[in-house]
């Protein structure tokens, strides 16, 4: 008896760049390989869908979307890339479409298939920040009117399976947080993993439940209040332009990818890439957030103090025990027996 | 499989054939949304017209206005989910421009060793994850069973370098997923974009890069990170490159003609690469000096000639016509730059005077089809808006820094009519020099091997950008930003190639914030359909007058000739802003048109 295959329909025709596709391709934790050739127990087998590394073109990849449409492919995850724009502000044409409307002949709009996909599939999954909020092509004074996918069919949808939308935010994500959600989904469809636990941002929880600074081994210079003046310094970045105290994201604690690379943890300010508020309520990015000069200020006196005892007591543990030497008396403290 | 019947159609005589409506929408292993339109006859074997759409519009120089400046590199870098890095790099190299800052000569190596990484991730997860199916055994057997019989026969002149004894062996190895050597690119792509963001912290859209320099900090071990990575990417290449030829040069010889898939006119573009701290300042007014010290030379081919190698005529040579595309003409809208720095009149079609006014509205191949705007140069000596191609970045590249024979750095040496590419010894193989030559043609073979070349090229670039940061590093200075401050009113302008090609951004401030900013991606440059002239766009153009060697008849027609040609282009329309062959119901009969590069009719 052969297990169901789960489909994986990816849609980046939202107003996208592809950098979650592509970031995709960078996972080792699991690999696409891993998801796509069945190397992990448990794991139903998965066909993608996916136009960035498909065999198939054209037409022949958009079948896939009209058995979907018809509800002929049970179970498939209806993963998403790029923003939502909103199509009803002009009065023809289309922001953004993917393959053909074969009444009209005209592109068929990205809005048109999500309409279509989103009630048949078991889950619907945005890869990326433009897919979960709008992102960055949602923008102060974008043209488009974009959106995530959560605002286009509503905060409160769930998919027929019951299935909240899942966002992994990010931009782009990191790699294996979006393999990593994506294998908990498939054991979930395999009847072996519980309800994925969500945060109201609708984030998987284990992935985006502690800030960038709680992860950020800088940490440490913020408690003493050592702050960077200059970009390439080792200290903490805040007043440079770093929101990390307030964004939600794995990445310093993870890594970019095999545990090398990040943001403020390799001196990349964090301009809050991960969050609903991204990217306007963090612009301009190299300037101090306004939190972070309170802060600071308020850390300054203690910082300084700690700083400064810790050093005396560093000084102390950075010298060896006066028993080890080359002289003719043991001085350890043991008595000797010979 | 080539033209048997050679049949002069004039439409006065009144010559008639069938032409088979088919499309390719969405293209697939490419960037982005892509859709390409195509007339083929069948009874001539060859694609007599094609057009070109992209179906996605986000506008960045929309709502980039009025931002700060400082904001630019972080905001254009999400323009392409695969290249951002390279418009992060190309804002930063414009505002410097724009803020009048140097950065430390530190911070260019490190930003030169993550451009050349990601050359080295791009191209080859493209060359052997993306294009490489189109050469794969399952696709060769598929569309030509022929060449795939021939192939099997067939011993790869190269076996004993990359151990694949046929032909027929390395198609096998490419097969998605299962095949060996499409296994080993993916795990390539993975350590060199490691290599990259030990460099720029994080890939595609880069955390460490800005204004005035870097946020890396430059350790010792930064860099033997970096290189031990490197090393292992170069023993690759010397397989790779090899293999490379093995399987192209079989193309030509299992196909005669096959030169003529994807061939168009020699009008190639490169706005250059890697920047010399010696030498470039950012100074508009010495671009004409830093730009030719690049260690890959800009510069602009026609028919083989190089015409220029100076960025400020590349600069103010760009034009951005409209024609087919869903846009308002600005004509009427502000003028913002008159006069570069130099004083030179500054073009209403400019970049710099652009306002990008969106217009969606039905799709129609006789009017507007595209999101894809038409950039031209504009050829001084003969008054032609030149619809120039970068022919996926790597051919450009290598071609004008061959002739122009400036750059020598040891490891690459430009001699006038090749590019020398010398690599150390590595784990499997010795010293190996490897020389690209001008090729004959500028078509899908070529822009293909090339890729392959400019993979080792950056490589060995980077080995000299790695030790010029070591002796900075040793030497103490590990200063990587210079501070500095935003100007109430300047212009910037930056030139850099993106993995595709030709890249530039061209950015107004007034009262601190951006009054107008473009980016003109190589993408726009080769998906662009026809222009206000009626010049096709390159991808049009190569497409048209395509021979058909696929075995399958319009039933079962793949179109893999066409989608070699596209694909050699390396399309990455987020850049740029659609193909697709239906099932060819549509068969109507028309005056075929004159093959090759004609002006349509209908423009």
């Amino acid at each position: 008896m052969p297990e169901p295959v789960v489909h994986v329909i990816w849609m980046n025709a939202g107003l996208s760049c592809d950098g979650d596709s592509v970031g995709l391709t960078a996972a080792t934790q699991p690999s696409v390989e891993d998801l796509a050739l069945g190397y992990l127990p448990g794991v139903p087998p998965v066909q993608f869908h996916w136009p960035l590394v498909d065999y198939q073109n054209g037409d022949e990849l958009m079948q896939w979307w009209w058995k979907a449409a018809r509800g002929e492919l049970d179970p498939f995850v209806l993963v998403m890339e790029g923003s939502i724009p909103n199509e009803r502000i002009h009065p023809e044409g289309y922001w953004a479409a993917m393959g053909n409307d074969p009444e009209t002949g005209q592109p068929m709009t990205t809005t048109a298939w999500i309409d279509r996909l989103a009630p048949k599939a078991w889950a619907v999954l945005a890869a990326g920040t433009c897919a979960a909020y709008g992102g960055i092509h949602a923008m102060a004074g974008n043209p488009t009117g974009a959106m995530g996918i959560a605002d286009y069919l509503g905060w409160n949808w769930r998919s027929k399976a019951g299935i909240p939308i899942v966002c992994v935010p990010g931009c782009p994500i990191q790699p294996d947080n979006l393999s990593e959600t994506l294998l908990y989904l498939l054991y979930q469809a395999a009847g072996a993993a519980p309800m994925i636990p969500l945060d109201a941002q609708l984030r998987p929880q284990w992935l985006f439940g502690r800030t960038v600074h709680e992860g950020c081994d800088r940490a440490g210079y913020y408690e003493q209040a050592d702050f960077a003046a200059t970009y390439g310094s080792p200290q903490c970045l805040v007043k440079l332009g770093c929101w990390g105290p307030v964004v939600n994201c794995n990445v310093p604690k993870r890594g970019w990818m095999g545990g090398i690379g990040g943001c403020p943890n390799v001196g990349g300010i964090c301009i809050g890439c991960t969050m609903p508020g991204f990217p306007d309520k963090f612009m301009p990015f190299m300037d101090e957030p306004p939190g972070g000069k309170m802060s600071s200020a308020a850390l300054g006196v203690y910082g300084r103090l700690i700083r400064s005892l810790r050093a005396v007591t560093n000084e102390t543990l950075n010298k060896e025990p006066s028993w080890r030497h080359t002289g003719p008396e043991l001085t350890t403290g043991y008595t000797a027996a010979w | 499989m080539a033209t048997t019947e050679h049949r002069t159609t004039r439409a006065a005589a009144g010559g008639e054939s069938k032409l088979v409506e088919m499309a390719w929408d969405p293209i697939t292993r490419i960037v982005g949304s892509l859709g390409i339109y195509t007339k083929i006859d069948f009874e001539n074997r060859v694609v007599a017209e094609c057009h070109s759409t992209s179906s996605i519009f986000r506008g960045y120089s929309i709502f980039m206005k009025g931002k700060d400046p400082r904001d630019a590199h972080f905001i254009t870098s999400r323009i392409c989910g695969i290249c951002g890095d390279n418009h992060a790099t190309c804002a930063v190299y414009a505002q410097n421009m724009a803020f009048g800052v140097k950065p430390p000569p530190l911070a260019e190596w490190i930003i030169n060793l993550g451009e050349a990484a990601e050359y080295m991730f791009d191209h080859n997860i493209f060359q052997e994850n993306l294009v490489g199916v189109d050469f794969c055994e399952q696709m060769v057997r598929e569309t030509n069973p022929g060449v795939w019989e021939k192939a099997q026969k067939t011993p790869a002149p190269h076996a004993g370098i990359h151990g694949y004894r046929t032909i027929a062996d390395i198609m096998t190895a490419l097969n998605p997923f299962t095949g060996a050597i499409y296994r080993e690119a993916l795990a390539t792509s993975r350590y060199t974009r490691e290599m990259f963001i030990l460099m720029e912290g994080r890939h595609v859209h880069p955390s460490t890069l800005y204004p005035g320099g870097v946020g890396t900090v430059p350790t010792v071990q930064l860099f033997s990170d970096y290189m031990v990575r490197l090393m292992k990417y170069i023993d690759f290449m010397k397989k790779m490159v090899p293999l490379h030829d093995d399987l192209f040069n079989f193309f030509y010889e299992a196909l005669p003609g096959y030169e003529e898939v994807g061939r168009r006119r020699i009008l190639l573009g490169c706005w250059g690469s890697f920047q010399d701290p010696d030498h470039c300042d950012y100074q508009y007014r010495h671009m004409t000096d830093w730009g030719r010290r690049m260690f890959v030379t800009p510069g602009v081919v026609v028919d083989g000639e190089l015409v220029t190698t100076d960025l400020v005529e590349i600069n103010l040579g760009m034009r951005i016509l409209l024609g087919h595309s869903y846009y308002a003409d600005w004509e009427n809208e502000e003028r913002f730059v008159t006069h570069d720095p130099l004083g030179n009149p500054v073009d209403k079609r400019h970049p710099w005077n652009q306002t990008t006014i969106p217009k969606p509205q039905k799709r129609d191949f006789e009017h507007n089809y595209s999101w894809v705007m038409s950039p031209r140069w504009y050829d001084k000596r003969t008054g032609d808006h030149l619809a120039l191609d970068t022919g996926g970045g790597a051919i450009a590249r290598l071609w004008a820094t061959a002739l122009a024979g400036l750059v020598d750095i040891g490891y690459v040496k430009a001699t006038g009519h090749s590019v020398l590419i010398n690599l150390p010894r590595t784990a499997s193989f010795p010293e190996t020099t490897l020389e690209w030559q001008v090729p004959r043609w500028s078509n899908a073979i070529e822009r293909d091997r090339a890729r392959t070349y400019f993979q080792a090229y950056a490589a060995a670039a980077a080995l000299y950008f790695l030790e010029k940061a070591m002796a900075e590093v040793r030497a103490g200075r590990t200063t990587v930003w210079e501070p500095f401050k935003v100007p109430e009113e300047a212009i910037g302008c930056g030139f850099h190639e993106a993995v595709r090609g030709v890249l530039s951004h061209h950015v107004v401030i007034r009262d601190g914030k951006i009054a107008n900013y473009h980016p003109y991606p190589p993408t726009p440059w080769n998906a662009n359909p026809r222009d206000v002239y009626g010049t096709p766009g390159p991808y049009e153009d190569a497409v048209q007058g395509t021979p058909i060697f696929e075995e399958n008849g319009p039933d079962t027609f793949k179109g893999i000739d066409i989608m070699r040609a596209v694909r050699s282009f390396d399309p990455c329309l987020p850049c740029g802003v659609h193909m697709y062959v239906g099932n060819g119901r549509t068969v109507e009969v028309r005056h075929s048109p004159t093959y090759g590069a004609g002006s349509p009719a209908e423009a």
